[in-house]
Order: C-alpha cells, then structure tokens, then sequence
C-alpha cells in the first residue's frame, strides 16, 4: 500500500465523493481561495469551481443550518468547522436540526450531512480552542460520532460518511493531520463502516480502548509496556456512535482488565459510555475495575508545561494499566 | 362566478378551516387530548393563506412551532394534523412531532421548528439548493417578531443576501414576543430596517386583507424567483389568543384585544369582502357548514386513531434504520 | 444419590427461617456456591448457596414458608432420580405453608403480603467478578479467602498462582497478570490454597454430617493392661515373620466383636427406614499429608488379627499411594479414629454417614490408680462413641462401649 498523510486522505475522500456525485459539496471558513485553514481542502476549488467548493463568511449557526436546509432538499454538504470548537455557535443546528428532523417528520426528510474538522487541543491555543466536542454530540441520538486516529481510516471513514442518509459528526487531529500511513491504491475503494473498532495491537494481559488522537500514543506506549512484560491489547473504537461493543467486550473477556483513555474531559462522554457497557456485558471477566485515563477536569491552559500535564498522558495510561493488574 | 370571486371563496374557506380547527384543537386541549404546547393561528389566518394564494405547490415552506394553519393553507389534510395534535399514529409524522412539528414533504412543507430562529438558515440552505441545481422554487419562511433579535435570523439573512438566494422571510408581527411587547424587545418600531444591513429587499404591511397578504407576498417571490435576492417581508398581524394554551394574556388590556377583533380579524375581514361582491349569505353559510363538517371530521378522526405505535420509537431515530 | 435437605442455620442464632425467595427451581442444576434461596432469618435476609454440584429434584417448602432449621425444605440428587421413596418418607407437617409453624413471613400487620422489602444480602465474598466466574466454573470455594488486591479482594493473579499446577479452565489463555505482578505488601497475605477434589469431598460431606446427623456423645475410660499385654505376647510370637500387631488392629477387632455384641449401634438411618447391617465393616479413619480417607475393613468381626493387620497396612499404603478403589472406601457399617499416637487423650469424631456410630480413640496413658489400699500404674485408654441419635440411643452405645471395656479389659475372649 502506498504511504499518505491523513489530511491527504481526507482530501482523497472527498474529491473522490465529489467526481462521484455532484449534490456534494464542501462549504465552510476558508476552504476555498485560501485552500483550507489546515489545507485540507487544498486544490479542491480549482478543482470543482465555487459552486462547489464554497467560502463561507464567519456564520457557523448559519452555515451549518443552510447546510441542513440544503440536505433536507436533497444535496449532501460538507461542512468543514475551521475547528470543533466553532461548532458551538452551530450547537443548536447540529443538535436540534441536524439531529431531530428525521425524527421529528417521521422519516420524511433525511439529512445527509457531514460535518467535519480537527478536534480536541492543537498545541497551546488554550481554553477556548481546545474543546474535545465528542462528549456533547455523542449524547445526541441521531447523529453519528466517527473520529479516525489513521490516514487509511479518515479517508475509508470519510467516504462512509458521505454516502450516509444521515448527519456525520466527523472528528479529526490538527496533530493527526501530518501523520502518514497506509492508504490502499487508487482505484482500490474502501468503505469503512461505522460501529466497527480496529484491533491495532494484540495482547494478553489488558485491553486499552480508545479513539482518535491519543491512538499514535499509545501504540508507542504499547513498546514500551511489551518491554516490561506486559502485553497490551489496543482498540481504537474509530466511532463513537454507533459504538462496536462487541470488539471491546471480547477483548476484555480475554485479558480481563481495561483502561479506557480518551483526551475529552473526565466526566461522562464515550470514555464512560465503554466503561458502561464493559461491566454490563463483560461484568464476570473483570479482574479489576475498569479505569480511565483522560485529559484533567479543568479548561486547558495555555502554558505548554501546563497543557502536557492537562492532556491526557503516556504516564497516566501507564499507570491506570499498572494499577488494572495490581503492580503497584 | 369570476376567477377572483373563486379565489377569495377558496381562501376564505381555508381561512375558516384553521380558524375552527384552532378553535376546536383548543378544546381538545381542554379535554386533554392535546397535550404539550400549542400556539394558536387564529388572528392570523390571512397570512399564510395569502401567502399560500403567492406561490406553487412546487415551492417550499418552513415555518415556526405556531405551525397549524401553514400546513393546513399548505394542504395538509385535516385529519392528519388533528391526529398529530392527538397523538396519533394516523398523524402528519405519526405522533412523533405534535403540534410544534408538522413536517409534510408531499407538500413541500418544511415544518414547524421551535427553536425561535433555527430555521432561517435551513430556509437559507433549502434555497441554496435552487441555486446550487439552477432550478426556479421559491422558499417561503414564516417566522415571529420576537425572532428578529436571534443569531438565526442574522446569520440566516446574512448568507441570504450575500448569495441571493430565492427565499422570502415572512416576519408575522404579532406586536407580542410571547408576553413581551415589541417596544421592549427592540428599539426599532419597523423591523425590515434589518434586512438592509445584509443587503435584502424589505416590505412592510398590515397583514388582516387576505388579498393585500397575498398580493405584496407575490411581489417578493417574484423577485426572488426571477434571480432579485431575498426579502424580509413584515406583516403587522394580531393573535387572538394567548402564545399558547398556557398563557392566560394579562400582558395585554381587555380593550386592546377586543378593539382587534372588532376591527381586524382576518376571518370576518374576508367574509365581509365575499358578501361585499355579491356572493350569498347563503352560499357562505353552506361554506361554513362544509367546513364544519370537516372539522368534525378531523376530530372524530383523530378520536378514533390507534395511538401512536411503539415501533415508531425506533423507526425515526436514523435514516435507512441504520441504528447505534 | 438424592437426599433430602433441610433447611441450613444460616445465622448463630436462627431459630427458624423464613423463605422469602427460591433462586432455584425444580430441575435447576446448581453449582457450587451458587444461591438456592433466600431465607430471611432473625437477623437479615441470608443466601443460601450450595455446597455442592446438584440438581434441586423437589422443593419442599414453598416461597413464604417459616420453618425451624433443618426441617426438610428441599430434595437434591442426580438428574432423574427416582425420589418417590424420599417424597414418602417425607412428613408432611413441617412443610406445607399452612401448617401451624409455617408463617408466610410477609403477612404481617396487613402490609403488602406479595412484597416483602428486598434486603441486602449480607457476607460479601471480596472477590473480583472474573474471580468469582472462575470460582463456579472450577468449583472453588473463595470464602474465608484472603486476596491480595484492595482491601483482600481476590484476584485472578491469587487463583493462578496458588493453583499454578491446577489444569487452566477453558477459555483463559494465559490472561492473567504479569509474574512480575507480585506486591510488596507490608506484612504477608496468607497463602490460599483451592480446595483439591479430596479436600472438598471431605468438606461437604463432614458438613452434611454435622448439619444433618444429630451426634450425642459417650465416653469411657478403660484398663488397657491386659491388652497391651496380649499384643506383647502377640508381638513376640511374629517377631520371626517380621509382621507386627497395632493397637488399632487390636482394637479393630474388638470393636467389630462388640458390634456384634450389640448390633443396634451396627445401623444406619436411611431416611425412610433403619438399616440393620448383618455384616461388620469397619472404616479406618487413615491420615494423609492433605486430608484423610476410611478405607473399610470387611467382615472385620470375622477375620484373624493378623489378617485385620495385614489388610490395613494394605489399605493404608494404598491410601498414601491415592490408589484406593472407591468401593474400598465405601459401604462400611461403622468407624473406628484413632489419634493416640498423637498424645490426644480424648475427642469426639465425626460421624461417617450413612454410618450410625464412630469411636475416637485416645492415647494409652499410664496413671497411678489406688487399688486394694496400695497406689499402682496402670494403662488407661479413653474411648469417644459419637452416635446418630436417629438411630442409635443412649442405652444402646452405653451397652456398646460396655463390651469393647469388657472386650479390652479381658483380651483373652476375643478367642472365644
């Protein structure tokens, strides 16, 4: 397989999407002229013209609500947020319409959006830019949470999610953007499907499940826990809602132990939502509670010392592993 | 009998349909078979039939929770929007949506939205797609006075008029933001001064004649129907009731509403103008005994409906019964 | 083989017991540990968990009955026993929810006689719940265990390392902790070892025992002069041959005689019937590095010393090698328990089921005796009879222990 990054991926995904069905289209700050504030979008307006490819001034609520209008009539937008956290102004769009209005018309009207762009903390922008937004929508029945950790899972994600009838919350890393990885050639199509985890790593004696930006760390972190002599399973949920329990569950059947580790905040959110249904289905095979390690439980500061420390940690994986097996 | 005389007859008949299907769901309520919020049209009548009398069928409509007589001057039928206000299996979206969230796609009608100002930019978005396809619908938004001080309704107007889009804001100023007057929600006394800040036409009427309703609305979704832009339309309108059936109307004189229904209610207003050109008394009576039939209809209807099924739980939630 | 079982005493002072719930129906298997009923006591609502892999055959005592312990609440065996004898054999009374002291423990003061307030369960096991899974599938008893996670919670790294030479259930590759994983805790935890199948057999059925066999005791004290005398000269006469005579082979023989003597205590209580034993089988209690067993000695009333001698060094050797057949630890009619050669003076054993009577032997102690005015030694020897009061009474062990002193006291007529 050839090697690309992950933001080439996402862009791989979408171009092809686009050739592939012309009542799709991009729309949000800076994606055209300016080529993408994180160049995701690089080369996609020369390509498709501004009909397609469309600037939008700083509205989100307004943006991503005519995204939503758009898709109740038929098209099917992407709607890229500069960064998750300006998608709090469209909280109410995503949540309320995007979420509801299928339901609400009783299936009358479908809503095939995506909306999509980096989440969780960049490097140092501080409290009000470093939102890991999955904890919010993933509480909201009707929408679809995927967070890719893979350049070969942005893009398989990504053409999922366009295709869907329904609205895709789709999250990305700005610190995962420059990743590279294994894309399969072009030509070879790949459709990820939602609800499906991947085993990255298999082990024997503790299942670590988790998704998104902390992935990369924790295959590091992985090395170096085989080097103590403890083997360690990883899972990376790829999407939050719908949820593969099933994976999770079978891997804690077999190591009997699980840390969950996620970079939003500690207090509910999918982090929890795994614990849930790890003790309901996998309840008489834990050997110890099931942990998590997940960012601290206050804004993000902005000092970098202070941000390592906020940001959940190799250490702090570490430890939550070492405690599951009773090593200290 | 003339096309215009036939034209005010159909209005005025669907005018009188929401009018005694309010007045009947208002009694419903009573009898707690409504439940939840309901807001009431009546007092209203004359714009979203006059506005029904400016477009096709093949143009859009969306409008707020205070959604009954849209959907009704729409042509939705009847017993579907008495059984939704019931609860109802056989309702328009089988239960799910009440009285706040009539969504009927046969006819193009987009629904009520209850988030005060959410649905600008979904009208906003259903005319981008007119632009986006090249193709000739107009989309009518209904929406409150009260919604005018929302981020929705500036962002929403905002991408309107930076992309031209065919849409037409139709503002029903009811003087009352719920049970707050207009003069201590803003400090404009006209409201389409709005529109210029984002580059749309405006217009300004009383909105109690059917016909001067549907006339001025015509001129806007001509304008955006022939590539002119979008417009924020205010009609100066009057409820008669109170925001909904919780809301027992202290905020305003006896007087004040009683002067309203003397001089302004859209109904008599419209009926008057039939007798005026010369139709019988007793052909509007038999109108009216149609119409009641109907109502009647409606309620027995919606009365007799299974309740709304337990599969419906889970039918909605996702598209092509994907499910998490 | 199905038994009836009657209700156990699940708390020190329960003087009857109410039950509120049965989490097993009839022809539910039920593996060790696991809840059979709820049984509200005087003190709280208590679990009733097997001690054994079963099969609940027949409830007894209906949801909201109140009996006394050990009245007869439930049959338990095989999967298709027939229990139609026991089903007889069962009096009605003590069961049935109308019967005088059954009190549906929920019709109190016209409350709400469907729902009595759930209470908490008490007796926690702190055991985590894979722990807890293995334990019922390995049929492990945890109670009294001491783990070595928080706060003595039982791990699964407990299990693996102290049962490292038990076969791995099904299904656990190699899931458990690291070796590494050992904490360095301040004062060590104690040393928990699973139950072998012997250990368990043993448990169950000494439990049974006691719960089950209403024991009373009698002890005399005899003059073992003349026996040892005779086992002296008995002694002296193989010395060529190279064999030697126990006191317990001795004393094997002697009681089998007084069995014969007084054949009442040579019985079993059958549920339904006494079972008068026409033949004398004696079981040996033997002691071995990690439990005991009774290999039986047939016919021991009829067989020479030597011959008893012979064939319980045989058993014994058998024994320690775990090459005994079942069926030569099984069937005998009566139990002898000697722990002399370990300096105990005197105790009370356990009875064998379905045997009727045990005897606990003491050690020969010399003691100064005043006879005819004048202080003399003597050897004397402390003999317990535990009997099952169901079918052996009072007079009847009074008349057994009566023949072994006479037997013992006067050797000779073991020639008779």
């Amino acid at each position: 397989m050839r090697q690309l990054r992950y933001r080439d991926a996402l862009r791989e995904a979408m171009i092809e999407e686009m050739e592939r069905d012309d009542r799709v289209f991009l729309i949000g700050e800076e994606v055209g002229h300016y080529q993408g504030a994180y160049k995701v979008s690089q080369g996609l307006l020369e390509r498709f013209g501004e009909r397609r490819v469309v600037d939008a001034p700083i509205a989100e609520a307004g943006f991503a609500g005519l995204a939503v209008g758009a898709a109740m009539v038929g098209l099917r937008p992407i709607v890229e947020f500069m960064t998750w956290n300006f998608s709090l102004p469209a909280f109410d769009q995503i949540v309320n319409n995007a979420a509801k209005i299928h339901q609400m018309s009783a299936g009358q009207f479908r809503i095939p959006v995506v909306f999509r762009g980096p989440n969780a903390s960049a490097r140092q922008v501080a409290a009000q830019h470093s939102h890991a937004v999955e904890a919010f929508y993933c509480n909201v029945p009707g929408l679809y949470v995927v967070y890719p950790s893979t350049p070969r899972d942005a893009k398989g994600l990504l053409k999922t999610a366009i295709r869907d009838d329904n609205p895709v919350l789709f999250l990305e890393g700005e610190t995962l953007y420059g990743i590279q990885g294994d894309v399969p050639e072009v030509g070879q199509e790949e459709l990820i499907p939602f609800g499906s985890a991947n085993v990255v790593r298999e082990g024997r004696h503790v299942t670590v499940v988790s998704f998104g930006r902390p992935v990369p760390m924790l295959v590091k972190l992985a090395d170096q826990l085989e080097q103590e002599g403890i083997s360690m399973e990883l899972i990376d949920a790829r999407s939050l809602r719908p949820l593969d329990t099933a994976t999770i569950v079978a891997s804690v059947k077999k190591t009997n132990r699980c840390v969950v580790v996620h970079e939003h905040w500690p207090y509910g959110g999918p982090g929890a939502e795994i614990v849930d249904r790890i003790q309901r289905e996998a309840f008489d095979y834990l050997d110890a509670p099931v942990l998590r390690a997940s960012n601290l439980d206050v804004p993000m500061p902005y000092a970098l010392n202070l941000e390592n420390e906020v940001i959940v940690t190799p250490e702090r994986v570490r430890a939550a592993v070492r405690q599951v097996l009773y090593l200290d | 009998m003339s096309k215009v005389l036939d034209e005010l007859q159909t209005m005025y008949r669907t005018m009188y349909l929401i009018r005694r299907s309010e007045e009947e769901a208002a009694r419903a309520y009573s009898q707690g078979k409504v439940g939840g919020f309901l807001h009431l049209y009546i007092g209203q009548e004359a714009i979203a039939v006059g506005a029904e009398a400016a477009i096709e069928k093949t143009d859009y409509v969306i409008t707020t929770y205070r959604d009954h007589g849209v959907a009704l001057a729409r042509g939705s039928s009847p017993r579907a929007v008495m059984a939704e206000l019931f609860g109802k299996d056989t309702g328009l979206v089988r239960g799910l949506g009440g009285s706040m969230h009539l969504f009927d796609a046969e006819h193009r009608m987009l629904g009520g939205h209850a988030i005060v100002g959410g649905h600008l930019p979904l009208a906003a978005g259903v005319a981008f797609r007119a632009r986006y396809m090249k193709e000739s619908f107009v989309t009518l938004c209904f929406l409150g006075d009260g919604a005018t001080n929302i981020g929705g309704f500036h962002e929403g107007l905002s991408l309107a008029g930076l992309w031209k889009l065919p849409v037409v804001f139709i503002c029903e100023n009811n003087r009352y933001s719920m049970g707050t007057p207009l003069s201590r929600t803003t400090p404009l006394a006209d409201l389409t001064v709005k529109a210029a800040g984002y580059g749309l036409a405006a217009d300004r009427f009383e909105g109690n004649d059917v016909i001067v309703v549907r006339d001025r609305i015509k001129l806007a979704v001509e304008r955006a129907r022939s590539g002119g832009g979008a417009t924020l339309v205010e009609v100066l309108t009057y409820r008669f009731r109170g925001h909904s059936m919780s809301d027992p109307g202290k905020y305003r004189s006896a007087e004040e509403l009683e002067e309203y229904k003397r001089k302004a209610d859209p109904c008599a207003l419209a009926r008057n103008q039939l007798v005026a050109s010369g139709i019988a008394e007793e052909q509007i009576a038999a109108l009216e005994r149609e119409v009641e039939a109907q109502v009647a209809d409606s309620i027995q209807f919606a009365d007799e409906s299974a309740p709304a099924a337990r599969s419906s739980i889970d039918a909605f939630a996702y598209a092509s019964g994907s499910s998490v | 083989m199905a038994k009836i079982v009657g209700l156990p005493k699940l708390s020190p002072t329960m003087e009857e017991g109410t039950l509120t719930r049965w989490a097993k129906q009839e022809g539910d298997d039920v593996a060790v540990d696991e809840l059979i009923a709820e049984v509200e006591t005087d003190k709280a609502t208590m679990e009733w968990r097997s001690f054994d892999r079963t099969v609940l055959l027949k409830i007894l005592a209906a949801e909201g009955t109140t009996v006394a312990p050990d009245a007869p609440v439930a049959i338990f065996g095989e999967r298709g026993e027939d229990i139609s004898s026991l089903l007889g054999a069962q009096s009605a009374p003590a069961a049935t929810p109308n019967a005088p002291v059954a009190t549906p423990a929920t019709n109190v003061a016209g409350s709400d006689a469907q729902t009595s307030a759930p209470q908490v369960p008490v007796g926690r096991i702190a055991a985590s719940p894979s722990v807890r899974r293995l334990a019922r599938e390995r049929s492990l008893d945890l109670r009294g265990l001491e783990g070595s996670g928080p706060g003595g919670r039982v791990i699964q790294r407990d299990l693996e390392r102290l049962a490292a030479e038990q076969p791995r259930a099904p299904g656990e590759p190699g899931s458990s902790a690291p070796a590494a994983a050992a904490s360095a805790s301040a004062r060590p935890a104690p040393v928990v070892v699973p139950l072998s199948s012997m250990r368990r057999t043993i448990a169950r059925r000494l439990v049974e025992s006691k719960q089950n066999v209403p024991h009373f005791y009698l002890t005399a004290e005899v003059r073992a002069d003349s026996l040892l005398e005779v086992r002296k000269q008995l002694n002296a006469m193989l010395e060529t041959g190279g064999e030697k005579l126990s006191l317990n082979d001795l004393l094997i023989r002697i009681c089998a005689s007084a069995l014969r003597r007084v054949p009442a205590v040579n019985a079993s209580f059958m549920n339904d019937a006494i079972w008068q034993h026409q033949v004398v089988d004696v079981s040996v209690a033997v002691a071995l590095p990690d439990g005991l067993v009774t290999p039986v000695v047939r016919d021991a009333d009829k067989k020479g010393l030597l011959e008893i001698a012979r064939e319980v060094r045989e058993l014994a050797s058998l024994a320690r090698q775990k090459k005994l057949k079942p069926e030569q630890m099984s069937g005998g009619t009566f139990s002898i328990s000697n722990l002399g050669m370990y300096g105990v003076d005197e105790f009370a054993a356990v009875i064998n089921p379905p045997e009727g009577a045990i005897v606990a032997v003491g050690a020969v102690r010399e003691v100064p005796v005043l006879r005819d005015g004048a202080l003399h030694a003597e050897s004397r020897l402390r003999l317990t009879l535990s009997c099952d009061h169901r079918v052996v009474d009072g007079a009847a062990g009074a008349q057994w222990l009566a023949a072994v002193r006479e037997l013992i006291e006067s050797p000779l007529q073991l020639m008779l």
